[in-house]
């Protein structure tokens, strides 16, 4: 499970001891850089000194090596100082790069370059995973790594890279063998966003925004020192990265009312005029979901502490992502008429996760029909609820020999 | 059961759960102690031996409905039937959480007896009653199962209907007497005490008639779930004591009826969850088009999404018998949540199953429609998902007043700059 910002929590229980040098450490940035009145690279970066960007990481590494249940105690200070949540401002270096490159870098002196201007915010990272060919199967990828003395050629397209126009480095994962199974010829890499043969191009969604892009690459080199893990290995390198990701997502809310249904609640409560008999059963039917979300959210919360996660965190993403579109198709239908207008389908292009940038209710409308295909389809979640929890049977593969051989659409 | 009374609920006066070294650390929702795990595990394994299926069907048939002698060891031997009755009154004094666990596995195991009427509503009346002679001669031995109760009061979206009531309470000598008919009281057939709401001339009080004389009569109807009885309970001049005044009636029954919502709710979870478990091993063994049904995606997601009912059921079940038992959310909110997402989806994971299961699920040997059947009358009983949807809108929409933090809305014009 992960905290507000994605953050694992849990882990080897903490000390005393542990807690009170986190915390005296936290107070110490907080006096030495006070957040309201330094720049957040300044700020972050003396985090990074401090230990306290990821507490669990190794010293020299951004971290002190103690329990990550522990850096809710350093951000209870961090943050209360006025300091800022930065995996808002780089939520795929905070929230998959940096775990990733903690455990897989070739050397603690790389692993500290990337980390430090990471944990800064002042070098951006995206995430180079998903291909037009290659969606839920996202070990069936194409682009092609191929060794070239002391580094590696890159060939291919990525899409729904966010943050790629922004970002300096990206985490990529390429087929460096297409004679073996598709598992085993994929290889990860750290690549960065402005050498030569590496394009980025806008990907306009249905919202009219751009928070994604396609990533084309053309000839692109890699040191072959920035490999994360070994040659062929890149298939368990990336499942670091996308526990991380699964992890922050469908956390869920912890108040009553609030999040997505809060928005359905607010409306209702400001609209009386737009009130049917029909529309209030089915609002109350999907504040009774999300109230069984939110409960079963942290019963899940409750579960991953005691030491075993039990089936209830598989369910929240899954569920999240239904609930999320139909309380938005709920809201349209409360506004009726109004529903049909548009702010504006001006591309935009500023990335983030606030209130802004979600929009108006018919913006985040559009935009919940991601939802259920997002960080996991809804479709390939059912089939993880079936396999792993449930323990039914996969389907039979068709696959399985060298990936040059598998028919590709 | 040797092993059973090594268990805390057998033995209340020396179990953690009671004598309770939590001072250095309160519980907190969703825990689950290894107390509770024992506990689970004890009724677990007394169901597999004295309630397996070949025991429901037969007690199913049978003209009481279920087996006092195996009652009365929930009650004696395990100590399972007054976890939530406070010590002082012969109980464990353990809690609602503790209670919910027990009828979640009996009725996980479909176990025949009088669970909703003894545990879930009578007790838990009798305990909201005030203190007096009555009540502590009649708690203790229906916490040891030696004797069963019912309660016939009118129930309108799972809360105390005071208007309904259908029977008259006189003075006679010393006492009253009770007159009139209640329909469809739940566990009346068997029942030796019957807890009964009337009308009297200082207003509608609750008053207990024993079931064993001339002037009471139970009428056994036959149920859609024979594993659940009810009777038609007529009343003529039949001698009654008073047990909850006028005064006072609203507080018993209001509690009765919201502990009676979370144990059916825990009841409804034990339930689904054992479909849920019964049609994933069907999906793994059953073989047609040369592979397990379960590897096709069809089947596959369905039972996913069986799986993310048992388990917002599940959450919603624990909290409203959290709820109650620490007062940390609203009762009438707790327990309509449980019962609007219980109800829902117990009914729905046994119709998926019966349909997963294919024509074997259809036939009267598979026990697929025993659960089904159980589904639907918990579904109808003390208020439907739709009644307590209804019971949500009218607490937290139908009041409601517009409040800053509306979300905006694109009214068209282009944005101000």
């Amino acid at each position: 499970m992960t905290d507000a910002d994605g953050r694992c929590t849990g882990g080897p229980l903490s000390t005393g001891a542990d807690a009170e040098r986190v915390q005296e450490a936290a107070r110490a940035v907080v006096a030495e850089h006070d957040p309201r009145r330094v720049a957040a690279p300044e700020f972050l970066g003396a985090c990074f000194d401090a230990g306290l960007s990821w507490v669990h990481f190794p010293e020299g590494l951004g971290g002190l090596g103690v329990s990550r249940g522990l850096q809710a105690v350093a951000d209870a200070v961090l943050q209360g100082a006025g300091g800022p949540v930065p995996f808002w401002l780089n939520p795929i270096g905070y929230g998959m790069a940096a775990p990733t490159i903690s455990e897989h870098a070739r050397s603690p002196e790389l692993a500290r370059g990337w980390l430090r201007p990471l944990a800064t915010t002042e070098d951006i990272w995206c995430q180079l995973f998903s291909e037009p060919g290659a969606g839920s199967d996202l070990a069936g990828l194409a682009t092609s790594a191929v060794r070239d003395g002391d580094s590696w050629v890159v060939n291919g397209q990525k899409v729904w890279t966010s943050l790629a126009h922004r970002a300096r480095w990206g985490l990529l994962l390429a087929r460096s063998d297409p004679d073996q199974p598709k598992h085993r010829g994929l290889t990860y890499f750290v690549l960065d966003m402005t050498a030569p043969g590496v394009r980025t191009r806008p990907l306009r969604q249905m919202t009219g925004q751009a928070e994604f892009n396609e990533v084309f690459l053309d000839d692109a080199r890699i040191p072959d020192e920035h490999r994360l893990g070994a040659v062929g290995d890149g298939w368990r390198v990336a499942m670091t990265t996308l526990m991380n990701e699964r992890s922050a997502i469908g956390a869920g809310s912890a108040e009553r009312g609030s999040g997505t249904i809060g928005d359905a609640l607010s409306l209702w409560a400001d609209r009386p005029h737009r009130r049917t008999p029909v529309l209030r059963d089915r609002l109350a039917g999907l504040w009774a979901r999300a109230e069984a979300q939110r409960l079963t959210a942290a019963r899940a919360r409750r579960t991953a502490t005691a030491g075993s996660p039990g089936p209830e965190g598989s369910v929240s993403k899954l569920v999240a992502a239904e609930l999320n579109q139909d309380v938005y198709e709920f809201c349209m239908d409360l506004l009726g008429p109004e529903g049909t207008l548009y702010g504006s389908y001006e591309v935009r292009r500023e990335g983030g996760r606030d209130a802004d940038w979600r929009g108006a209710v018919q913006q985040r409308f559009l935009r919940s029909r991601a939802n259920t295909i997002e960080g996991g389809t809804s479709e390939v979640l059912r089939n993880i609820l079936g396999e792993r929890v449930l323990g039914l049977p996969g389907e039979p593969r068709t696959d399985s020999g060298p990936w040059k051989e598998v028919p590709r659409g | 059961m040797a092993e059973s009374t090594t268990t805390p609920a057998t033995t209340p006066t020396t179990t953690p759960t009671t004598t309770a070294p939590v001072a250095t650390d309160v519980p907190v929702e969703f825990d689950v102690t290894d107390e509770q795990r024992e506990l689970r595990a004890a009724v677990r394994r007394f169901c597999a031996e004295q309630s397996d299926e070949a025991a429901v069907r037969r007690h199913m048939e049978s003209e009481v409905g279920y087996d006092p002698a195996v009652w009365a060891r929930l009650g004696g031997e395990l100590g399972v039937l007054g976890l939530a009755v406070p010590e002082e009154l012969g109980g464990a004094g353990a809690g609602l959480v503790e209670q919910a666990i027990v009828v979640e596995e009996l009725g996980a195991a479909l176990l025949c007896g009088p669970v909703l009427g003894t545990i879930g509503l009578a007790l838990p009346a009798l305990v909201a009653a005030t203190p007096g002679p009555l009540r502590d001669e009649l708690v203790p031995s229906l916490v040891d199962g030696t004797r069963t109760a019912a309660l016939a009061a009118p129930e309108h979206a799972g809360l105390f209907d005071g208007h309904a009531i259908t029977v008259g309470a006189v003075h006679a000598g010393d006492g009253w007497e009770l007159t009139g008919v209640v329909n469809q009281v739940v566990d009346a057939p068997g029942a030796d005490l019957l807890l009964v709401a009337a009308s009297g001339p200082e207003g509608v009080a609750l008053f207990a008639v024993p079931a064993a004389i001339e002037q009471v009569e139970v009428e056994p109807l036959t149920t859609l779930d024979l594993t659940r009885r009810q009777g038609t309970v007529r009343l003529r001049e039949a001698p009654a004591r008073l047990l909850a005044g006028a005064d006072e009636i609203d507080g018993v029954l209001g509690h009765a009826f919201y502990v009676g919502s979370a144990l059916l709710a825990a009841e409804q979870v034990g339930g689904a969850q054992h479909m849920l478990d019964a049609t994933v091993a069907h999906a793994r063994e059953r073989l047609q088009f040369g592979r397990p049904i379960g590897s096709f995606q069809a089947v596959k997601h369905r039972l996913a999404d069986m799986l993310v009912q048992v388990e917002h059921a599940r959450s919603t079940a624990q909290h409203a018998a959290w709820a109650l038992q620490s007062g940390a959310d609203d009762p009438f909110l707790a327990t309509s949540i449980a019962q609007a997402t219980c109800s829902d989806a117990y009914y729905r994971v046994a119709a998926d199953a019966i349909q997963l299961h294919g024509g074997i699920g259809f036939t009267w040997e598979h026990r697929a429609h025993l659960y089904y059947k159980r589904a639907v009358t918990d579904a109808a009983l003390l208020g439907g998902a739709e009644i307590h949807r209804d019971r949500i809108a009218a607490a937290v929409l139908d009041h409601v007043v517009a409040t800053p933090g509306v979300p905006p809305v694109a009214d068209g014009r282009p944005a101000p700059s």
